[in-house]
């Protein structure tokens, strides 16, 4: 295909165009007028991301697996050394497809479910999307920041505002949690750059920086990060805000912004920080292991069904940083693998959550039963995701955790020994779950005359179905294109730090 | 003689601020109150052409003028420039106000000119007495303005209080002066230079200390910022809106011309009163503003914890911290005009309101006004894309380059606290159900807020360029 000029803009800012155009018609509309446009909005933004879609698409076919470094780069200067400089990687591009993938399905889950304030809705997420595409096209680590710190003001809004009965006490408790983290952040990134004298994330990546600067760099990063994963024990803003969030909410936060934490991890404290990271590597093994045990355990105790997945998210997030601290090669792409899985795969957990709970509206785990009987097609699906989230060969969770285990074994076999527990432990609370909603019989009355899913959801959820088993029969999709990208990190940081292997 | 006539022509705006106050004045005593109303405009017409005549001479070299009792330089126009038009704008966006809290004397348009006027003096002290004489001139239009609404028991308390505060801060300034002459024997900034350099006597050190504490009390730097909520919630809301602006700029400047100037070798003494100036004002400015329920008092709180923040960058001792603190409060300046534009706004049919409660819903009832609020109210949280953001990145970097490192994370800890109030009022306005709506706004109104918000973000885009780039030109008049 023909290279499309500023690509990497265009799938950037062209949400931000849809969000603007709708946000301008609104403000301009009166009384009626309103109306209408809070009824075309959702078709508006489902255009805009299904375009978006499309031209990351077309990136991805322009794209030259072969080549490790950034493609489509773009840049111009700014102020104060500070430039727009956007381009990409395996890693990175694979994320961005991840996000514009998920965000149409977002709107489709979302179509008429959402009643009020229909119009801001669509532009919050329109602008979330601009923002998450951002993070992951930056080169210029101050643009980094912005885009990566700014993704938390529309998704305040999105929880406060669509959010449930404790949607304010979530909506700040996961905007401060980030924030405490990546102003420290930020106080590394400013360090950085005196040191290193650019912004320049492609000169950034080959400076050594001294060692010592390096532990307090990594740990200004790991503070953001981690938070943003997240690790144990920061985790605890994860369920809050994911239980008050709206579904489509819910399916950006456990599909796109965690998984801005592992980028973080694999584009930043690697390469950048590389002997820090091996000091670190046992630590972040530890919390890893403590949180896929743990939070597992927390997961299989709870009754709202929002909660579990939330908890089981901690849980798989714990095998991404796993493998991305195995510095090895399979460690690193089963660690990408299990990002993009995850963000499939718990991204259609909380769709399938969505589904019943605009039929109910609760999600209360008790409050089901039985549900094979009246939504058959909702059972299958339900049982395709609960599988992947278990990790069954066949699906894309498997892949993900069977390398990131091996690249921890390579490390160490106590870690691969720890790991395990996890996909033992998430059969358990993930099977326990579907039986408790779907097996059984009907005990709640109310759920005699739910109906089965109708064409929207199906539409929804046929796309997922479709990925999670194809990336789960042939993995190589991915890791072909990750591949390149990652082998090169992975040597780049044996040449930097070979005496700590 | 001449040498007299040309020194004037250089400093024309002053003097045309000068000549038209006390026109103004004579014009104001022959026709009365029927006549507030045209002073005003005529205020601020004075205001932007001495602010577009000053810029003008943008091109000037830095010259000394009066025997050396003041410089001209691109600091001092930088900083008369963002005076002036600050000025010009609290009056336009106060006049409504006024008018509908039947409150408007021609004193008051003829007060904001006079502390103007006395805050380019300020900004353009080159001499212990100048500075003196502006700092004067600027507190004693401020305290009659805080007292203004003469009817009021809580705006004469508010000035009772500002004058007998500031009469103690001048007390201590002018402690500190007589000190630093003491030592110095010269008044003259170059003179204490070389005192300064030859020994960093304990008299200097002593005077230095003096004359910090009492501009801190004008800059309502921690522990001298106990006038600060009380003086903001008892003004009239314009002449709160003069105070959280303005002058905060002028004394920081004043205040940075004073260490970086004359003081700038005995940098390892004073650079721990500011650190723990810093310290001080950002965490009770940050932990006070918490409980507020008042609006008012929370900016005053905001200004205390913001006035923190610029001293971090004066900490760092360098053209770099200067250039960051002249960025920051060139957005300190937009965004607090911006907000008090918001909350001039906020008038229900039974008056003015100023709890933030009154502001529930506001982003339905009012989508336009609650928008900008929002979008000030993130920039001066420090959160990006917007502009504020860079304010305290250029800060973040002078500090850490000035091997402030403990103070640059102290600061970014505390600014999520500060993240955390300012969300409070996002969350009033988008997240609660709306209580009794605003009268509409004079146009104006939401106008400045429209327009201050759009420099916060996509505006921002050509705004901070540009001023990074005077900052760094004005910066470079001290180094």
């Amino acid at each position: 295909m023909n290279a499309l000029p500023h690509i990497l803009s265009l799938i950037t800012f062209l949400p931000l165009v849809g969000a603007l155009i709708l946000l301008v018609f609104r403000a301009s509309a009166r009384g009626e007028d309103a109306d209408v446009i809070d009824r075309n909005a959702p078709s508006v933004a489902l255009a805009t991301s299904l375009i978006t879609f499309g031209l990351s698409i077309w990136a991805l076919m322009d794209f030259n697996m072969a080549d490790p470094g950034f493609q489509f780069v773009e840049k111009a200067s700014w102020f104060g050394g500070m430039s727009y400089h956007l381009g990409v990687d395996g890693i990175s591009l694979s994320l961005i497809v991840l996000t514009t993938f998920l965000m149409p399905l977002c709107f489709i889950a979302s179509w008429g479910v959402v009643k009020k304030r229909v119009t801001e809705y669509m532009v919050a997420f329109l602008i979330l999307e601009t923002l998450m595409i951002g993070v992951f096209a930056s080169l210029d680590i101050v643009l980094f920041y912005i885009f990566f710190e700014a993704g938390l003001i529309p998704m305040f809004l999105i929880i406060g505002v669509w959010g449930g009965p404790d949607r304010v006490y979530a909506a700040f408790k996961f905007f401060l949690y980030t924030l405490l983290g990546s102003v420290l952040m930020l106080v590394a990134v400013v360090a950085m750059i005196l040191t290193a004298g650019t912004t320049d994330m492609t000169v950034l990546l080959d400076y050594q920086f001294p060692v010592g600067m390096q532990t307090w760099l990594w740990l200004g990063f790991f503070a953001s990060f981690a938070v943003k994963m997240p690790m144990w024990p920061v985790h605890t803003w994860l369920p809050d805000a994911h239980v008050q969030a709206p579904t489509a909410g819910s399916v950006i936060l456990a599909g796109v912004l965690l998984k801005m934490g592992g980028y973080g991890f694999i584009r930043f404290s690697l390469p950048m920080f590389p002997d820090a990271s091996h000091t670190f590597a046992p630590l972040i093994f530890t919390l890893s292991v403590i949180a896929i045990i743990y939070t597992s355990l927390v997961a299989f105790r709870q009754t709202d069904m929002k909660k579990l997945i939330a908890y089981s998210s901690v849980a798989h997030m714990g095998f991404v940083t796993i493998g991305i601290f195995s510095m090895n090669v399979i460690g690193v792409q089963g660690a990408m693998f299990q990002m993009i899985s995850h963000g499939i795969v718990s991204g259609a957990l909380f769709l399938i959550v969505g589904v019943i709970y605009d039929r109910m509206h609760t999600r209360e785990i008790a409050a089901y039963g039985g549900l094979v009987h009246r939504m058959p097609v909702y059972a299958t699906v339900f049982m395709l995701f609960t599988m992947a989230n278990v990790g069954l060969p066949g699906t894309s969770g498997f892949i993900g955790e069977f390398l990131t285990m091996i690249g921890g074994y390579l490390v160490n076999s106590w870690i691969a020994f720890g790991a395990a527990f996890g996909v033992i432990l998430s059969a358990v609370y993930a099977l326990t779950l579907y039986k408790r909603v779907v097996y059984g019989t009907i005990t709640n009355p109310k759920l005699n005359d739910i109906n089965d899913m109708v064409r929207r959801e199906v539409i929804t959820f046929a796309p997922l179905v479709v990925i999670t088993i194809l990336f789960g029969l042939w993995p190589s999709l991915v890791t072909d294109f990750t591949g390149p990208a990652v082998e090169a990190l992975v040597e780049h940081i044996a040449t930097i730090a070979p005496a700590m292997q | 003689m001449t040498s007299f006539m040309s020194n004037l022509s250089s400093i024309g705006p002053e003097v045309a601020l000068t000549v038209t106050a006390l026109l103004l004045l004579v014009g104001g005593a022959m026709r009365g109150e029927r006549a507030s109303n045209l002073i005003s405009w005529i205020s601020v017409a004075v205001l932007v052409g001495a602010a577009v005549f000053g810029l003008k001479s943008a091109g000037a070299e830095p010259a000394q003028v009066f025997g050396g009792a003041l410089i001209l330089d691109k600091l001092a126009l930088f900083a008369k420039t963002a005076i002036l038009l600050s000025a010009a704008l609290v009056l336009v966006i106060g006049a409504g106000f006024l008018q509908i809290e039947k409150i408007i004397k021609y004193e008051y348009a003829i007060l904001v000119l006079l502390a103007t006027l006395g805050m380019m003096i300020m900004v353009s002290a080159n001499d212990l007495l100048t500075l003196y004489v502006g700092l004067e001139l600027q507190s004693l239009s401020l305290y009659v303005l805080a007292a203004f609404n003469r009817s009021s028991l809580r705006a004469s308390e508010a000035g009772l209080k500002y004058f007998v505060l500031g009469a103690l801060s001048s007390g201590l300034l002018l402690y500190g002066m007589s000190m630093i002459y003491g030592f110095a024997g010269t008044t003259r900034f170059a003179g204490i230079a070389d005192a300064a350099q030859l020994d960093a006597s304990m008299g200097l050190v002593v005077g230095i200390v003096f004359v910090l504490s009492g501009l801190a009390f004008k800059i309502s730097a921690v522990p001298f910022h106990m006038w600060t909520p009380d003086v903001y919630q008892g003004a009239p809301t314009p002449v709160t809106a003069f105070f959280a602006s303005a002058p905060k700029f002028a004394a920081i400047v004043l205040i940075a011309r004073l260490l970086l100037g004359p003081f700038a070798d005995m940098m390892v003494q004073w650079q721990q009163v500011l650190v723990a100036l810093s310290v001080l004002s950002m965490t009770v400015g940050y932990f006070g503003a918490i409980m507020q329920r008042n609006i008012k008092r929370l900016m005053a709180y905001s200004s205390i914890a913001n006035m923190g923040y610029a001293m971090i960058a004066l900490a760092a001792g360098s053209q770099r911290g200067l250039e960051a603190l002249l960025l920051y409060m060139g957005l300190y300046l937009i965004t607090t005009l911006g907000m008090f534009a918001c909350i001039l706004a906020m008038r229900q049919s039974e008056g003015m309101v100023e709890n933030i409660d009154d502001l529930a819903g506001l982003s339905q009832s009012r989508p336009g006004l609650a928008f900008s609020f929002s979008m000030l109210l993130w920039s001066i949280a420090g959160l990006p894309p917007l502009a504020g953001f860079f304010g305290k990145l250029y800060i973040f970097l002078a500090a850490v380059d000035g091997g402030l490192l403990w103070l640059a994370i102290y600061g970014a800890v505390l600014s999520v606290v500060g993240a955390f109030y300012y969300l409070r009022i996002v969350k009033i306005m988008w997240f609660d159900d709306p209580g009794p709506s605003f009268v509409t706004p004079a146009f104006v109104l939401p106008l400045t807020a429209g327009v201050a918000a759009f420099f916060m973000l996509p505006g921002a885009v050509w705004l901070l360029p540009a001023l990074e780039r005077w900052a760094q030109a004005a910066s470079a008049s001290l180094f």
